[in-house]
């Protein structure tokens, strides 16, 4: 492949590889996300590559391993296009008669759509399910239509075009004003306005390198939704970040990620090498004259490496210790260099705004919260799942139209927000919308998207004791406050679900999150207490059964009961 | 190098341009008191006894005085009401380590603070892990002889055996640094475990 000196060719090249996609063409979508592999999907792929050969239909049908399609629950999930219809739970035993009815056959299974569990209702195309009906899919929906590995199956569905019109139609400060008017916000947790960041490193320290920089560093429980992206669609993030090096300033890139997921790594080293093949990264990327590389950096599997500083201090060789940021790491973040971290979906979502402007994007969303966002739905639902709907969706909607309610006739008690940093907010809140100011508002920052949804049987104190249990393995413990504050904190939680539970536990435990909310070193140490002062605020009985008539109203606890 | 006028506690201060508040209070004679400073080491803002409210254009932050760089009319709080409470939950979780620790003023501020050393539950770490050993070693001797390992609460200080057999010997400057015996007894530790060969020191024939 010769490497493209223009947009003129860009889109030549474009014309080419849909000229050659015959949309006729049967082509079996599996998901090879990781529920599903978890799932047992590698068995499905192998089984139709094998069915395929079998029958000497190579030339003929496409078999396409890609990203999560998002219904994670009802895995392995293969789509047989053109006519898009979605098997659910497939098996490596149903694909002989997969290929002979459905892409031969042209027939539908009907054992294998989807059934609702209540009416009976059968839906055979994936845009028919409850689940996926009201989504709006404008990052992940590409998934299923892609091969993570393959760069052409990008340009195919319109990928580089915000590229394209960044480097050769807009100014960097055209770029940048773009974003800032959009006010796309961090998705990693924060909400911080992007632009207004870029802005800041772009003017930072005149004539001194710049760094953008990935944070694909997911790694609260229940949180999978930009592993999902990433490793489904890489060129979307790599393409975002390119852009945003371009309208900082700066020629090189890092994307921080985890060492134990290996199927990203793969799909990005992939994504990288072949960017740089068709020259839409490193040297005079498109003929433009703007210059950029990207370097991929593997954490040391502890979670606080997520946390801005941290993730520096990695990116340079030392241990992930976070540092104060009383200078913030947009002015002196890398080698003491201005670095800009966004997160997984921030980036994701740069591509269609310079492609389709601030005025299409802000009109989705709330008046404070701009376009859709990803939700990893886990917990006690019946669809757990990667969501993407618009901001300003209702809790509610997302648990009982996408999530489809609580299994097995329970009632729900609460929504978790943001993992072990994030906040817990009771079943009376749940017309709460998604808004991160909203959210923030009622003691449960929206985090990067993870929503546990928790039935009647959860015992509240087990779940505060359960976050800091697992914060206890994944901060760095440098600081006293978050070291010595979670150790105690831990103690008299353990000491609650156990029966040993002391008058006075409760104030106790508010005294110390007081003390670590406001004086430990990094934003990681500053909400461990967090999910811990809403269950307070929300479940205060529930400790208080605990300590005083030794009880766990969730009957929960086996020692209390 | 060009002076800056701050406020500590009502006083009106002069500083130079890229100290820190700690930096500034010490020249000015006001006391912070600190744990895990070292006037010879980079600022490590671990222990947060150095904790003081500052405000700056209106906004009041709560900051670690040994890491805060000095600007143009801050204001600078070291003993208000929330300072002294986050002092005395920091010295009483610490005192749950190291109940009787004389070094670092640990006694003297703790009776300032009105910290009870019987708060908590003992766990007789002994060590603080104000990381003085280990930043000594790092920065002034440059050996990396001893370190931290693990996370999280289990966090804790190590030598390591290779590198402490051939370089502790003529040193031990880490010693006197530390607030209690601790380290003493690591070293002990490590020598009778890791090279008990020759407990004196290198022989003749290293």
């Amino acid at each position: 492949m010769p490497r493209i000196n223009s947009t003129a060719e860009l889109e030549e090249l474009r014309k080419g590889i849909i000229a050659q996609k015959d949309p006729d063409k049967p082509c079996i979508s599996i998901c090879a996300g990781i529920a599903c592999l978890g799932l047992g999907n590698d068995q499905v792929i192998s089984a139709f590559e094998e069915e395929i050969k079998k029958l000497s239909l190579e030339d003929k049908v496409d078999i396409r391993a890609t990203g999560c399609h998002g219904y994670c629950e009802k895995g392995p999930i293969v789509v047989i296009y053109p006519e898009e219809i979605c098997y659910l739970e497939v098996k490596p035993e149903d694909v002989p008669e997969i290929v002979s009815q459905t892409v031969i056959g042209k027939q539908v299974i009907d054992r294998l759509i989807y059934t609702d569990p209540e009416t009976g209702t059968k839906a055979a195309h994936q845009s028919e399910i409850p689940f996926y009906k009201n989504q709006s899919r404008l990052l992940i929906g590409n998934s299923p239509k892609i091969n993570p590995a393959s760069i052409d199956d990008y340009l195919a569905i319109g990928g580089y075009s915000a590229l394209a019109k960044a480097l050769f139609e807009m100014s960097p400060e055209e770029v940048l004003d773009e974003i800032k008017k959009a006010n796309l916000r961090g998705r990693g947790g924060g909400g911080f306005p992007a632009g207004s960041k870029w802005e800041t490193t772009r003017n930072a320290q005149p004539g001194v390198e710049k760094y953008v920089i990935v944070n694909a560093h997911e790694g609260e429980p229940g949180a999978f939704m930009d592993r999902a992206l990433f490793t489904g669609n890489p060129h979307l993030i790599l393409e975002g970040l390119i852009i945003g090096a371009y309208a900082i300033g700066s020629h090189q890139g890092f994307i921080y990620t985890r060492h134990d997921t290996p199927v990203l790594r793969k799909n990005l080293d992939l994504a990288l090498a072949k960017a740089k093949e068709y020259g839409l990264l490193g040297d005079n990327i498109l003929g433009s004259g703007f210059s950029f590389n990207v370097e991929v950096h593997l954490d040391v599997g502890i979670f606080v490496s997520g946390e801005s500083s941290a993730l520096m201090k990695s990116i340079e060789g030392m241990p992930p210790e976070p540092r104060p940021k009383y200078i913030r790491t947009s002015v002196t973040g890398i080698w003491d260099r201005p670095s800009n971290l966004n997160n997984v979906e921030t980036w994701a979502n740069v591509p269609q705004i310079i492609n389709q402007g601030y005025q299409w994007y802000s009109s989705i969303g709330t008046e404070r919260s701009k376009g859709t966002k990803l939700i990893s739905l886990s917990g006690n639902i019946v669809n757990s799942g990667v969501v993407e709907i618009p901001m300003g969706t209702t809790l509610r909607e997302i648990v009982y139209d996408f999530g489809g309610g609580i299994p097995n006739g329970k009632k729900l008690k609460a929504i978790h927000f943001g993992g072990p940093m994030g906040g817990t907010i009771p079943e009376s809140l749940i017309d709460t919308p998604l808004d991160f100011d909203e959210l923030k508002k009622v003691g449960a920052s929206l985090g990067a998207g993870d929503m546990l949804v928790l039935d009647e049987d959860t015992c509240m104190v087990e779940m505060g004791r359960l976050f800091l249990d697992f914060l206890a393995g994944e901060s760095c413990g440098k600081c006293v406050p978050c070291r010595e504050g979670m150790r105690q904190m831990l103690k008299i939680l353990t000491n609650m679900t156990q029966g040993e539970g002391k008058e006075g536990d409760i104030e106790l435990l508010e005294e110390i999150a007081g003390v670590v909310g406001e004086a430990a070193l990094c934003s990681l140490g500053r909400s461990i207490h967090k999910p811990l002062i809403s269950m307070l605020k929300y479940f205060r009985d529930e400790f208080e059964a605990h300590i005083k008539e030794k009880r766990c109203p969730a009957n929960f606890c086996k020692e209390l009961n | 190098m060009s002076e800056i006028i701050i406020q500590i506690d009502g006083r009106e201060i002069a500083a130079d341009e890229g100290m820190t508040v700690l930096q500034a209070a010490q020249k000015a004679g006001i006391s912070i008191p600190t744990l895990c400073y070292l006037e010879t080491l980079e600022p490590y803002g671990a222990c947060r006894l150095c904790s003081v409210e500052v405000e700056v254009r209106g906004r009041t932050n709560l900051v670690a005085a040994c890491l805060y760089p000095v600007e143009k009319d801050l204001i600078v709080r070291t003993r208000t009401e929330k300072v002294d409470r986050i002092r005395k939950v920091i010295l009483e979780l610490l005192l749950a380590h190291a109940p009787e620790a004389r070094g670092l003023q640990m006694q003297e501020y703790a009776e300032e603070y009105g910290a009870d050393k019987n708060r908590y539950e003992k766990e007789p770490s002994f060590c603080i892990q104000c990381g003085l050993c280990v930043r000594y070693c790092a920065e002034i001797k440059k050996k990396n002889a001893i370190c931290f390992v693990n996370k999280g609460p289990t966090r804790e200080i190590q030598f390591i055996p290779e590198i402490a057999s051939k370089e502790c010997w003529n040193c031990t400057e880490c010693f006197p640094l530390c607030p209690t015996e601790y380290l003493q007894g690591v070293f002990v530790l490590t020598k009778a475990l890791a090279f008990p060969a020759n407990p004196m020191g290198p022989t003749s024939a290293e």
